[in-house]
């Protein structure tokens, strides 16, 4: 069906007479202009611009608090994806992602602009943010967030309200899983994913006969992450000695990493993110643990989130550490040289994964409106759901009709023991192919809800 | 010290006209500052409540807790639970929200009580943060912890199933008899709700009550020495001020049904004293000013990026708005706790009775009154300020 804008200039009458034949020229015709027309059926949604000139975007990023480095990273990207759907640049990855149907003209010709917010890492806050947005700026789309408290929270409020939300950094599998959402979308992979791109490499590494000791942050991600890791290391024979959960943004972290020394555990297992995962990894380095040996076998820290960021936040403690990542700038991939390009370019220095999964997020839903000739949601998610495509940095990728959650390679990485640069912290290990980390799309149960609210 | 002028019931009562009618309009006059959104209001209505409740305490008696947010974040979650385990009509969320709240003072305040200045201020700080780290991890089954207490599907509902109310495919949302907690009519849910409570504590602040909780302030050991026990009057005014902060809470619940529990977090109880302050202590109107500036501060100067201000700063010429857009940036966007750091700075300093204050200099400016300077600004309560805030 076609979708319609207010104007004014059509009277009732001509509407009656002309649906049948707009509605046909709309299936033939696909790119026509959409505000000459008026339907009977037309119905509301939230954010949408009608006839105006240019649509908003909101991007709602910790901009404070622990995971401020990873918002500010995320908004660069946005500005940049806003930069190459409005034309303006070298068109990063809109030149490399097949199938996409953006132009460079904006999204359906109307100019992209964009709001702001602050998410400051709490569930309150971004949701007042996210509202603020809805209500006062009529945002067609809400992104961003670098926690997945954040997430699942305003994953809950914007399919209240019926507006899309592209999920950022959010790597808990209840925001694809238990809490999963119509309107809520993921790019980034998830902690189940992370164990089982991990553990084979742990296995090989380290072997098998491994005792772990969990350090975990405690909300979603984090109980999830543990449970997923813990799962997987099992699975390889590991036995896991403890779990203790720390709270975020708690900055010291000796009271919960001196009893590690004593429990006979050899592996430490970091669920930590952001400034605690620098924290907490640079007093675990600094208490001695990597210099121990334990049970005969050199004591060894995983941190199965890992990014670039927190690489370099943690400086020298971060050399030989294994970690998962969804996407690192120095794949050699088309898709990932072109973003890069116009990433360094910009701003003097490459992405890092909240970048990356920030950007393909703004372009695939941009897309996805080009495809359903329309910004109502319910038509924009249909296109979403089950779309692939290929271009994006982790080879071919699928958006997972049943749970909203995208699946592509992940990559396991090493922080590097001779770094050339300020930015080339972490070794690629291993790429792991897609097939080795799906899983059924009921594993973790959930509603996604109805279409149209 | 406490000059209180003997105001009519018929005062009072246009003053309370002109405050509904300035409430209600809301809508229509915040328009040009941006601020006319339902999330916005409902923010002003809520955090007004919650001030006016903590003005009870700390404008009239001078104990300044500093563990308000406890009983904001009890509100909250009681709220949350009634919507799951009974029925998404507000009634029951705000009754037992402010119910236990009330309770939750009860039990705190008979602790703290027992003592008075900065280690009454102790205790209660100790409170708050012993809920926030209860709420945060060990009572997760009740809080969920960080993520927060959600509304599912699955709830029981159990009224809301009794009375045939089936939730369809989208999750149900908080209403009054039908009219939605969310938007416009969430507003003014919470409008008719401040004029009530605001009512009540103007009732409050007029009664003989109201003037020994102010007689305490001033002396607690004469008041003794009178024949009065102080406690008594203590506990209530520390109660009713908690139910406030419960009736807050389960508000800030109905109009968006999660409950965090950053929300009791120490920064939460000192924004109230802040807004306290920075409006006016023990003034009528002044904790609603207050109110309004805080969440206005934060809100919309939070919201303003380097696009806006190189908007707003179009009119220079080029090479001078980018330098000009990245200084007044550092007040703005993330950087707004500082220019509210910088106001609140400048009212303690030059204004010490908060806003209110100002707002009486200006009066008195304008009647050409020429009084002598009153001693202690921070505790006057004319009624002339009354009106004219009032119009405000």
């Amino acid at each position: 069906m076609s979708e319609t804008k207010k104007t004014g200039i059509v009277t009732r009458r001509t509407i009656l007479k002309g649906t049948a034949a707009t509605t046909g020229a709309a299936l033939i015709g696909g790119t026509f202009p959409m505000h000459f027309i008026k339907n009977a059926h037309a119905q509301t949604f939230r954010g949408d611009p009608g006839s105006a000139s240019s649509v908003k975007l909101g991007f709602n990023v910790p901009q404070t608090g622990p995971y401020a480095d990873e918002g500010a990273d995320e908004l660069r990207a946005y500005q940049l994806a806003v930069k190459h759907l409005n034309g303006e640049g070298d068109g990063g990855m809109i030149n490399t992602i097949k199938p996409l149907q953006l132009k460079g003209n904006g999204i359906l010709g109307k100019k992209v602009e964009f709001v702001t917010g602050d998410t400051q890492t709490k569930s309150d806050a971004a949701r007042a943010s996210a509202k603020r947005m809805i209500e006062k700026d009529n945002v067609a789309m809400i992104t961003g967030g670098s926690s997945s408290g954040v997430a699942v929270a305003v994953q809950g409020l914007c399919q209240e309200m019926g507006v899309i939300f592209m999920a950022g950094l959010t790597h808990s599998n209840d925001t694809t899983g238990k809490d999963k959402k119509r309107y809520g979308f993921r790019h980034f992979f998830n902690a189940y994913m992370s164990g089982q791109a991990i553990a084979p490499v742990l296995k090989d590494e380290y072997g098998t006969e491994r005792r772990a000791y969990h350090l975990t942050a405690d909300y979603t991600w984090g109980w999830t992450q543990e449970e997923s890791i813990k799962a997987a290391t099992e699975n390889i024979g590991w036995q896991t000695v403890n779990t203790v959960r720390t709270p975020v943004g708690a900055g010291d972290f000796s009271q919960y990493i001196t009893p590690v020394l004593n429990s006979g555990a050899d592996v430490l297992i970091l669920n930590h993110y952001g400034k605690d995962m620098v924290n907490s990894l640079t007093q675990a380095v600094q208490f001695g643990l990597r210099d121990k040996m334990v049970n005969g076998k050199q004591f060894e820290i995983v941190v199965p989130l890992y990014s670039r960021l927190m690489a370099q936040g943690a400086g020298d403690a971060a050399k030989g550490i294994l970690g998962t990542t969804n996407w690192h700038w120095s794949l050699q991939d088309e898709g990932s040289q072109a973003f890069v390009k116009s990433f360094g370019q910009e701003y003097g220095f490459p992405p890092s994964q909240a970048a990356h999964t920030c950007y393909v997020q703004a372009l695939l839903y941009a897309n996805a409106c080009e495809m359903a000739g329309t910004f109502a949601p319910w038509e924009v998610i249909k296109q979403l759901e089950g779309f692939e495509f290929d271009g994006a940095g982790n080879g071919p990728t699928l958006y997972r009709a049943e749970d909203h959650q995208c699946f592509k390679d992940v990559l396991v990485v090493r922080g590097k023991q001779e770094p050339q640069s300020n930015f080339d912290l972490l070794e690629v290990v291993k790429q792991v192919p897609r097939a080795q980390v799906e899983y059924p799309a009921d594993m973790f149960g959930g509603e996604l809800g109805p279409y149209q609210v | 010290m406490t000059n209180t002028k003997i105001v009519s019931p018929k005062q009072d009562l246009i003053f309370m006209a002109i405050l509904s009618v300035v409430v209600l309009t809301m809508p229509i006059w915040l328009q040009p500052f941006g601020a006319a959104y339902p999330d916005l209001m409902q923010k002003f209505m809520i955090f007004g409540i919650f001030a006016i409740g903590y003005n009870i305490l700390f404008g009239l008696t001078g104990y300044l807790s500093f563990g308000h947010a406890a009983f904001l974040g009890v509100g909250s979650y009681t709220a949350v639970w009634s919507f799951k385990l009974l029925s998404m009509n507000v009634i029951p969320a705000l009754i037992f929200g402010t119910a236990l709240s009330g309770l939750f003072a009860l039990a705190i305040g008979f602790v703290s009580l027992r003592r008075s200045g900065i280690y009454f201020s102790i205790l209660t700080l100790a409170f708050a943060q012993m809920s926030y780290n209860l709420a945060y991890s060990v009572l997760t089954p009740i809080t969920n912890g960080e993520t927060g207490l959600q509304l599912t599907q699955g709830d029981a509902r159990v009224l809301d199933r009794m009375a045939g109310i089936e939730a369809d495919a989208s999750l149900p949302t908080p209403n009054l008899f039908g009219i939605e907690g969310i938007g416009y009519s969430g507003f003014y849910i919470c409008a008719a709700l401040l004029l009530i409570s605001f009512f009540i504590y103007l009732r409050i602040f007029r009664s003989p009550f109201g003037l020994k909780l102010r007689a305490i302030k001033s002396n607690q050991n004469r008041m003794g020495y009178t024949g009065f026990s102080t406690r008594p009057y203590l506990m209530t005014a520390f109660v009713i001020s908690g139910m406030y902060a419960g009736l807050a809470g389960s508000l800030l619940a109905v109009t968006d049904p999660l409950a965090g529990a950053e929300r009791m977090q120490w920064t939460a109880s000192g924004e109230v004293v802040l807004i306290t302050i920075l409006g006016g202590v023990g003034t009528l109107i002044g904790p609603l000013l207050g109110a309004g500036i805080i969440k206005y501060f934060e809100n919309i100067f939070s919201a303003f990026n380097e696009t806006v201000l190189l908007n707003a700063f179009s009119f220079l010429p080029d090479w001078l708005a980018h330098p000009v857009a990245a200084v007044v940036g550092l007040f703005v966007g993330e950087g707004w706790h500082l220019t509210l750091g910088l106001v609140f700075m400048l009212i303690v300093i030059f204004l010490p009775g908060g806003i209110m204050e100002g707002i009486s200099r200006l009066a008195r400016l304008i009647t050409n009154r020429n009084k002598a300077e009153p001693k202690s600004g921070a505790h006057e309560n004319k009624e002339k300020e009354q009106a004219s805030a009032g119009e405000v």
